[in-house]
């Protein structure tokens, strides 16, 4: 097993109490980097190399030094804990189980920003976890920790968690401004961006749950030593939330540069593939990144063994290679549909688009129609070009990254699977037989 | 200044002008078309994609190109940009899709239409899209509903550009309509039916680019090419009183706010204006309007009496010399 930074004591029972994240080791960072200065604090984690943790994987020191700091402007630091991809778990099993690593990440990059009230906005459906923080929180103020005066240090923060309606979309960053705001969540139009004009107009920084959880560490160890865990631009450790047809579905802390057939296959992570089957397909960074055939995940075009860092899943651009994009690792076997699983994943789509540009609002609907007609059994050859098509209408052309995240599973699917839709069109009684499918609505349950 | 070239045309703007308003500077030949722009309103724009362009030089400090086509209603135009939009086969492509987009669920209801023969969106499907249609889906409908008893909302029709619900906003007091339900559900609606009920509600029918707001006064007495538009004012204590009259005949059949080179509204007008001044009587007519050429409501041969013209010769140059 690698480092564990973050999920180093979650076994420890009551983890989520405030004594017992004390016990362990928690608030250190906090202390030391009270007694630092707020730019000093940005500085160590533009050292650490720490990129952002939610799926762009853009570099976070640097984006703290574009917020603009105008006099007299209050400036806030926002958390998005909606995490609603497919696929991707990791955030919620983290605030779930180490809530104060959250908290105490948000005091110090509150302070790191100059922000006096920071928010946390979580996903709607997580009700449970809402709860949590709040007793977290509520533990932190009685404490010292958050409030006036922060361990004496005359740093001011509030502390609230907003939970959301359970909309995917208001996990685009200007979307979940709007909707903290209290209105409709729908993107903004860019620019201007959140760190000059964000919550209220205020200059904004948000950033996903891991991220802000990952500054604890990097204080705490400082952001040299950081930057050594992990390979080239890729530095520390990625939660990576794994599901599918493995032996050991579940959350695991992996440092970065970890090769994915190890991942995959090693009793430590995944444990291989379930019931003895073969590896299929894998989409690797959660239901919006291209997936990616046997042969290309477990090694890139030109034959080197493929890593589980941004750089090498990036390897070969869209035709041959992926992204790590928010850790949310699905594994197919055999026997998985690699169609009916993109309809299941542009289902989503079409259903939580926001509707305010066309492309996006239409296509992911079309999207849908033509493939649930392939699965229905009355596709047409000239179906697979007429998605490629549309997919390629809508990629890049929207307002946010939910139609380009809609775009590239279709797009991969075809580019790699190719002759699935076809045998299906061609062949539709192969649907029929067809026994390993999930979430297919008005079918059996799948056959283990 | 910031000088900025579009499809080699090299203009030099005001700081903060859009690449869509400098376009039109330079004139329509390389203006790309607006469905959901609307100068007058403020955070219009952005919607509907069909002005995105393509950025191959992004200032001249930073000559990279941007990576992605970008809506040319909000990008603000910086020093040294170079800008594709006519001349790009890859953006005319792009369009081409938006245009099939926005088609899939509209009902092409045209021939029953009252927005037919002014509707931009015949006019965009006409000018960039194709002319076959790949979507065999049914196609989304909803029930007509009454916006008060002047204005009829069809959101069949309608494809959520807001420009109706940035006027209810800025023009008028207490917004009662918006936008509810998302994706490819989402409507236009009046708070639970709600009717709109202020002076100057009836200009979301003039800001409507197709069929889905109609004047109610209006609907399926005629087509409007077989109408006559003439400027006329009268003294209006709520609005400017500058108005567009349809004739038929002697009789007015409907009053509408007058509509600039790009189809947006010069003045706002006010619902007295618009819906009870129905007579002659009523107004000081100022002349026929002036209405493009290329617009089948030009039929009315007004250009010819304006001009004088030497019918032959000139008739000749009117239509591109064919």
């Amino acid at each position: 097993m690698g480092k564990q930074l973050l999920l180093e004591h979650i076994n420890v029972p009551g983890l989520a109490r405030l004594d017992v994240y004390r016990a362990n080791g928690g608030y250190k960072a906090l202390e030391k980097a009270l007694k630092m200065k707020p730019e000093e604090v940005v500085e160590e984690v533009k050292k650490s190399g720490l990129r952002g943790r939610g799926g762009a994987g853009f570099p976070t020191g640097m984006k703290w030094s574009f917020l603009a700091k105008p006099e007299g402007v209050p400036r806030h630091l926002v958390c998005n804990a909606d995490e609603s991809e497919p696929g991707t778990f990791k955030d919620r099993f983290l605030m779930q189980h180490n809530p104060h690593v959250l908290v105490e990440g948000m005091i110090l990059s509150s302070f790191a920003l100059g922000a006096n009230t920071s928010y946390i906005y979580i996903r709607g459906e997580l009700l449970y976890v809402y709860h949590i923080l709040e007793k977290a929180i509520a533990e932190a103020y009685a404490a010292g920790l958050l409030g006036k005066n922060i361990l004496g240090s005359g740093f001011d923060l509030d502390l609230y968690v907003h939970p959301g309606a359970g909309a995917y979309i208001c996990g685009e960053e200007t979307a979940l401004i709007e909707s903290l705001e209290g209105k409709r969540g729908n993107p903004r139009i860019k620019p201007p961006f959140p760190a000059v004009s964000g919550v209220w107009s205020r200059p904004t920084v948000v950033n996903n749950v891991e991220t802000i959880a990952a500054t604890v560490p990097i204080i705490n160890m400082g952001g040299e030593e950081y930057a050594k865990i992990g390979i080239g631009k890729s530095t520390g450790t990625k939660l990576i939330s794994a599901c599918g047809h493995i032996n050991k579905p579940g959350v695991y802390e992996i440092e970065l540069g970890l090769p994915v057939e190890e991942f995959i296959y090693s009793e430590q992570y995944c444990g291989g593939i379930r019931n003895g089957k073969k590896l299929k397909a894998v989409v690797a960074g959660g239901s919006s990144v291209p997936i990616l055939p046997t042969e290309l995940i477990l090694k890139t075009a030109k034959g080197e063994p493929r890593l589980m860092s941004y750089e090498s899943l990036a390897d070969g651009g869209f035709a041959t290679g992926t992204m790590l994009g928010s850790g949310g690792f699905i594994v197919m076997d055999e026997t998985a549909s690699v169609v009916k699983n993109l309809w299941n994943f542009t289902r989503f789509y079409h259903h939580e688009s926001c509707g305010q540009c066309s492309p996006c609002r239409e296509g992911t609907g079309w999207m849908e129609k033509v493939l649930h007609r392939i699965l229905d059994g009355h596709g047409k050859q000239s179906d697979v070009d007429l998605l490629w098509d549309i997919q390629s209408k809508i990629d890049g052309k929207t307002i946010c990254p939910l139609g380009d995240a809609a775009a590239w599973p279709v797009a991969s699917a075809i580019r790699h699977f190719r002759a699935e839709f076809e045998e299906y069109i061609k062949n539709p009684s192969s649907i029929k037989d067809e026994k390993h499918y999930y979430n297919v609505r008005n079918e059996k349950a799948p056959v283990a | 200044m910031p000088k900025v070239t579009i499809d080699g045309h090299e203009i030099e703007v005001p700081k903060g002008t859009t690449i869509l308003q400098a376009a039109r500077m330079i004139g329509p030949e390389v203006a790309p078309p607006a469905m959901c722009y609307y100068t007058k309103l403020k955070t219009s724009g952005g919607y509907c994609r069909t002005c995105i362009v393509k950025v191959t030089k992004g200032s001249a400090q930073n000559p990279n190109p941007m990576p992605k086509p970008v809506a040319s209603c909000r990008t603000e135009v910086m020093d040294g940009m170079e800008v594709v939009n006519f001349t790009s086969p890859e953006v005319l492509e792009a369009r081409k899709g938006v245009v099939e987009f926005l088609l899939i669920n509209h009902p092409l209801d045209c021939p029953v239409c009252d927005q037919a023969g002014e509707c931009h969106l015949q006019d965009l499907g006409y000018e960039h899209g194709a002319a076959k249609t790949r979507y065999d889906f049914e196609r989304r409908t909803f029930e007509k509903i009454d916006i008060g008893d002047k204005i009829q909302l069809h959101m069949t029709r309608c494809i959520l550009c807001y420009r109706c619900v940035k006027t209810a906003d800025q023009i008028t007091d207490g917004r009662v309509h918006g936008v509810i339900n998302r994706g490819d559900v989402a409507e236009i609606s009046t708070y639970i039916e709600n009717a709109i009920d202020n002076d100057f509600s009836g200009n979301v029918i003039d800001v409507c680019p197709v069929g889905a707001l109609t004047d109610k006064t209006f609907r399926f007495k005629s087509r409007v090419w077989f109408t006559k538009p003439v400027d006329a004012h009268r003294h209006c204590d709520k609005c400017s009183g500058k108005v567009r009259l349809w004739f038929k005949g002697s009789e007015v059949l409907r009053v509408t706010a007058r509509k600039d080179q790009w189809g947006e509204v010069e003045d706002w007008i006010c619902n007295t204006c618009r819906f009870d001044k129905k007579q002659l009587s009523d107004w000081t007519v100022e002349g026929p309007s002036r209405i493009d050429r290329h617009s089948v409501i030009s039929q009315g041969h007004y250009e010819l009496a304006k001009l004088k013209l030497d019918t032959g010769k000139k008739l000749k140059e009117l239509h591109g010399g064919k």
